[in-house]
């Protein structure tokens, strides 16, 4: 069979929440063309209720994941790569398509958010040692200062960059312990849905990414306002709706990223890993083995 | 109250000498290394909570007033940012050695402005900010080494807006680290305890810190406000409730100033059947009566396992009853003063609410002082996750009892509050202490302890109770372009 | 005192009532149940390792305790045992005193010495330090106990304890002379009339290390020399070899050997080392029916502190609080300034409470102490400082 009569097979682009693969609850998707203007795909448009099953599902997997060892994490987290990289050729296109690079750079593009998870798979098992420790507080005390996950986090991920940039904010969140709900790129959409196959053949747990996509701007501002959000990832909002966002989510307080220029080709760094980390300092007392520490 | 069988060892008063401080009739605002009066020239009267009486008159701080403190700390930052580390850290080690030479009157001075007992000023607040200060100051050259890459930048110009709990503990967290980092200060302190931090800016004068580098700004809401929604301020940092936090969070929505956030908190302190007993009740003491409850990581919430609620009840309630409440200046007064009439008010009103809800109400027995402003230690029992005194910050002396079957159970009613600043675990079981520490949802983790506080040890909350850290390495982050 | 201080402390407070029934108010030993005896309840009931035909029949009446009201047991037991203790199913066997010793809460010690410093912070000025002079004088066991004593040292000793400030009448005398047994005779004559108290120490004092026979002919000895009270130290091999039953036993035959003299138990809580311990050998203690818990000889390197002190007036507090039987404590060793002395004194009232603060209830085992108490003393009436030029040296 040659390629000129085989009629091929379109993929149906749907949404990732708690491990599955729903359609939107709206019932409704949009187009998706390429950087040239052709049609790609129909993406789901999601709708505030697609978000609130995404928190939902992110919230009921949270204590799963930041409970799971890190080194469990930083295998998964490897898997994730090791999946990506049998799939390259599909997200080299995918890239290739929605950000209209050549197929090399696109190529290269891939191969850097592949090793991008396995930079951050090594960071679960450490982050901890880095930004955690001791004290020595003056006094009979054993003191110790530890990284915790913030929780569930929503991310706007970056317009432009859909898939490497995507990856460079979605890795951190998940490396430490948090759960995200992701707002894939509005108009480049597809290696974020292609992605969602990928985590869920890589033992990562369902709900702890979610990936909604639709108008950023409509799922991001239930987000930004939803109680049960800890933090919020504002990468690819412009600078109107980062500013609405993070008023909306000055009502619980959430931990907010702004936006901010950022090359996602250059070495990140721990920049990305910390601000969802909550620290938490536990003392107990020490003192002396026995009564006779306290003559006066 | 009945009449009690008079105690033969009735202890004499033994009162702190006041005249260790002298406090002038008025005070101007600090700005730019000198004592100013308002631009608009208004003042306010700053009162003992023990006596109503007035200590002094401020001036008050208003717009003009930040314009002109805010040019002041920006003028002075170039020079301050590019002095070496070494030399802000000299600046820093002359401050804590002159808090510590002066400590006696300004413990004194501090429990005069906010009410509480000088045994705490003198033996607790005071010394931790000369601490505080001496630990920031040897972070100045030191900042390559603090985890944070190399050469981090100080930000800029710092407003920040401080609490009248621990008036001059709270400046020490604010200012130590901002200066140690290279930034610039504008400090207001609260309106009801603005002596302290003018105090302060004489120890800066005594210490020859460069002029506008602390700017101390005494005055109200509005002074905070403009201080914090100035345009030439790059980091804000606020001591205070989570209302207030919230809206400064949402007026610096889209600036690019850095925030960071110490607010309310409901704090848990989890007793189990196995805990040590007698140091479980000093620690729901010390954790709920300590400035009379005004502590917003207060242990304000008793979870106790319900097979010990009667043994542990019996055993705080004798405990309170040697509590010996009244004249702050007394170095035998264990609970002073409520810092103001408002917060009584606030006070009086929740626990009336919790009476109304159903909660049973027990206070210790103390004759309260005719003048100022009092309330007893107090207790609810019967209380449920869904009382108002269960759930709402009271910043006072109140302290709510709930119970819990199982171990599980007492983490999901701790972590069960928009808060997460502070908690306390007693139990006598080592992983037990590590297995609950670890599924509390909170900043500050006391095991087998409670309130206590270390320059070394980061300090802030989870969730609605803020962001950002103070003390310790993690402090530096928020004065740093990292 | 106990029912009306029950009384007291329940005014006003709904949640205190429910636990101060009438009956537990007037109830005494007869049908009390100790609350911690309560909480294991399911330990100490279980049925004991039967040793004679005794332990059988408390096997009997834990079970009849169990069925009906424990009011019936305790009624058995009085009958089966010769001395009624409301303690009797807990000390029914090695395992059950050491579960309910080990039941007992735990001590954390950082708090403890915490709670400890904090009230040794009370500024105790002008009148209060006064009656706490005074009072801290009158719980003075003034103490000689040396190899090198004799007649002469003890008369001296006695002369001072009757008039320990010869320029000052008023002064009060102390609560006793403690000597060797040897030394009770001479001390009984040299304190005739007075009012203080012999008190000796006894069993093998102070390491403690001889058989039970030699320990109890000492303390008959002693007695029978006139000594008003005993100061036993127990068995500390025993003690931290997890042998608590033997310390109890010998505790109970030295107090019956003692007859009407009242009896000091000595914990020598510097070898006991640990709080938990000290708690512990405070039980055994109470329960084995001391009049008085003494926290040191005097002849180890740690002897009274704060903390341990005050962790053993936690105990009494607690056990009159469950038995209404109200004990003594001495700390004894290293008190040494009035300083010192009224630190411990605020840690009676503020701990076991002011019914405590009495030579009845506390004591000071000391001798250099006295000499500052009468300095400060002095200072306090004359307004000047004094000098030990001013104090006898005995």
């Amino acid at each position: 069979m040659s390629d000129a009569t085989r009629l091929s097979v379109f993929k149906t682009y749907k949404l990732y929440v708690g491990g599955k693969f729903p359609r939107s609850e709206s019932g409704r998707v949009y187009e998706v063309n390429d950087a040239k203007g052709n049609w790609l795909a129909n993406a789901p448009l999601s709708s505030r209720k697609d978000a609130r099953d995404a928190v939902v599902a992110a919230r009921k997997a949270f204590g799963g994941w930041a409970g799971a060892t890190a080194y469990l994490r930083g295998q998964i987290l490897y898997r994730v790569a090791e999946m990506l990289e049998g799939r390259r050729d599909q997200f080299v296109r995918e890239v290739q398509d929605a950000e209209g690079l050549s197929k090399a750079k696109a190529g290269a593009v891939v191969d850097a958010a592949i090793d991008r998870w396995v930079w951050y798979a090594g960071w679960t098992d450490k982050i901890a040692q880095i930004v955690g420790g001791g004290n020595p507080v003056a006094g009979p005390y054993f003191n110790l200062s530890s990284p915790e996950p913030t929780g569930v986090v929503t991310i706007v991920a970056p317009q432009e960059s859909s898939f490497l940039g995507l990856v460079s904010v979605l890795a951190p969140v998940i490396a430490t312990g948090n759960t995200a709900v992701v707002i894939a790129s509005e108009d480049r959409p597809l290696p974020a849905l292609s992605l969602a196959e990928v985590l869920a053949t890589s033992d990562v747990p369902g709900g702890v990414v979610n990936i909604l996509s639709g108008r950023t701007a409509e799922i991001a501002t239930p987000l930004a306002a939803h109680q049960d959000v800890n933090a919020i990832d504002l990468a690819g909002a412009d600078e109107q709706l980062a500013k609405e966002l993070e008023v909306a989510a000055a009502d619980n307080l959430k931990r907010v990223l702004r936006p901010q220029a950022v090359d996602w080709v250059a070495d990140p760094g721990t920049s990305r890993l910390t601000p969802f980390l909550e620290t938490k300092t536990v003392w107990h007392p020490t003192g002396s083995l026995g009564s006779g520490g306290s003559s006066y | 109250m009945t009449s009690r069988k008079p105690n033969p060892f009735e202890y004499a008063p033994a009162p702190e000498s006041r005249a260790v401080v002298d406090i002038a009739p008025s005070y101007g605002l600090f700005i730019d290394g000198e004592f100013t009066e308002a631009a608009d020239g208004k003042v306010f009267k700053t009162v003992s909570p023990s006596t109503e009486e007035v200590l002094s008159e401020v001036a008050r701080a208003g717009e003009a007033d930040v314009e002109r403190a805010v040019k002041a700390a920006r003028k002075a930052f170039d020079k301050w940012s590019a002095l070496p580390g070494a030399e802000r850290g000299k600046y820093l080690f002359r401050i804590a050695r002159i808090i510590q030479e002066r400590s006696r009157e300004l413990a004194v001075l501090e429990t005069l402005d906010n009410g509480k007992p000088i045994k705490e000023t003198r033996d607790a607040d005071l010394p931790l900010v000369a601490a505080h200060f001496f630990y920031y100051a040897g972070w100045a050259d030191k900042l390559d080494h603090a985890g944070y890459g190399p050469n981090p930048q100080p930000l800029g110009v710092a407003g920040q807006v401080i609490p009248w709990n621990f008036p001059l503990l709270m400046l020490a967290w604010k200012i130590a680290p901002a200066l140690a980092t290279g930034n610039t200060v504008v400090l207001k302190p609260a309106e009801t305890t603005p002596l302290s931090a003018l105090f302060f800016a004489d120890i800066c004068r005594q210490a020859g810190l460069p002029k506008g580098v602390v700017n101390i700004l005494p005055g109200y809401g509005d002074a905070g406000a403009a201080l914090t929604a100035h345009p030439d301020v790059n980091k804000v940092a606020f001591t205070g409730s989570t209302a207030v936090g919230k809206q400064i969070a949402r007026a610096l929505a889209g600036t690019d100033k850095k925030l960071t956030l110490e607010l309310g908190g409901k704090g848990a302190n989890i007793v189990f059947d196995d805990a040590p007993i007698d140091q479980a009740v000093e620690g729901i003491v010390g954790g709920i009566f300590f400035n009379q409850g005004q502590v917003c990581c207060a242990g304000s919430r008793l979870l106790v396992q319900e097979s010990i609620q009667d043994e542990l009840l019996d055993s705080l309630k004798r405990r309170l009853s040697t509590l010996r409440l009244g004249d702050p200046l007394d170095k035998n007064t264990d609970i002073g003063a409520i810092n103001s009439a408002e917060q009584l008010a606030r006070i009086t009103a929740l626990v009336d609410t919790g009476e109304a809800e159903g909660a049973e109400r027990w206070s210790a027995p103390c004759e309260l002082p005719s003048t100022g402003y009092w309330f007893a230690p107090t207790l609810f029992t019967g209380v449920t996750q869904a009382h108002t005194v269960a759930r709402d910050e009271i910043f006072g002396p109140v302290l709510s009892v709930l119970t819990f079957r199982t171990p599980d159970e007492a983490v999901a009613k701790a972590n069960n509050t928009p808060y997460g600043l502070s908690a306390g675990i007693w139990t006598e079981k080592g992983s037990r202490i590590l297995a609950v520490a670890n599924k509390l949802r909170a900043g500050v983790i006391w095991s087998n302890t409670f309130n206590k506080f270390d320059p070394t040890s980061p300090f802030g909350g989870y969730k609605e109770s803020g962001f950002g850290r103070e003390g310790g390495r993690h402090g530096l982050e928020a004065y740093l372009d990292v | 005192m106990f029912h009306r201080r029950q009384e007291e402390s329940s005014t006003g407070a709904k949640g205190c009532e429910r636990n101060v029934t009438p009956e537990r108010k007037l109830c005494g030993a007869e049908d009390f149940t100790s609350r911690y005896a309560r909480r294991y309840a399911p330990l100490v009931t279980m049925p004991p390792v039967p040793k004679s035909d005794k332990p059988a029949k408390a096997e009997k009446a834990a079970k009849v305790d169990k069925a009906d009201k424990k009011v019936k047991s305790v009624k058995t037991e009085s009958a089966a045992t010769p001395a009624k203790s409301p303690f009797a199913d807990v000390t029914a066997s090695d395992a059950t005193l050491r579960r309910f010793l080990h039941g007992l809460p735990g001590v954390d010690t950082v708090g403890l010495e915490a709670r400890a410093a904090a009230l040794g912070t009370r500024s105790i000025k002008t009148t209060a330090k006064a009656y706490a002079i005074d009072l801290a004088i009158s719980m003075i066991d003034l103490t000689t106990l040396e190899g090198a004593d004799t007649a002469g040292k003890v008369h001296a000793l006695g002369a001072k304890a009757v008039h320990p400030d010869p320029t000052d009448r008023g002064t009060p005398t102390t609560a006793a002379v403690c000597v060797y047994p040897d030394m009770v005779a001479t001390a009984k004559a040299a304190v005739a009339g007075s009012g203080v108290k012999v008190a000796s120490v006894a069993t093998a004092f102070p390491a403690g290390r001889a058989a039970l026979g030699v320990k109890l002919a000492d303390t008959k000895d002693a007695v029978a020399a006139g000594a008003d009270e005993i100061d036993m130290v127990i068995d500390r091999g025993a003690f931290l070899s997890g042998d608590y039953m033997k310390v109890y036993e010998e505790i109970r035959a030295v107090k019956e050997a003692a007859g009407p003299a009242r009896l000091k138990v000595i914990f020598e809580t510097g070898e006991l080392s640990t709080y938990d311990n000290i708690r512990r050998a405070s039980w055994i203690g109470m329960i084995a029916g001391a009049d008085f818990i003494k926290t040191s000889t005097g002849k180890v390197g740690v002897n009274a502190t704060p903390a341990n002190t005050l962790l053993m007036l936690e105990a009494v507090r607690d056990f009159r609080a469950q038995t209404g039987v109200q004990i003594g404590v001495k700390p004894a060793g290293g008190i040494r300034s009035t300083k010192d002395a009224i630190k411990f004194l605020v840690l009676v009232n503020e701990t076991a409470g002011p019914d405590w603060l009495d030579n009845h209830w506390f004591r000071f085992g000391a001798s250099s102490l006295l000499n500052d108490l009468l300095m400060q003393r002095q200072k306090l009436a004359t307004g000047r400082y004094s000098g030990p030029d001013y104090v006898t040296v005995d």
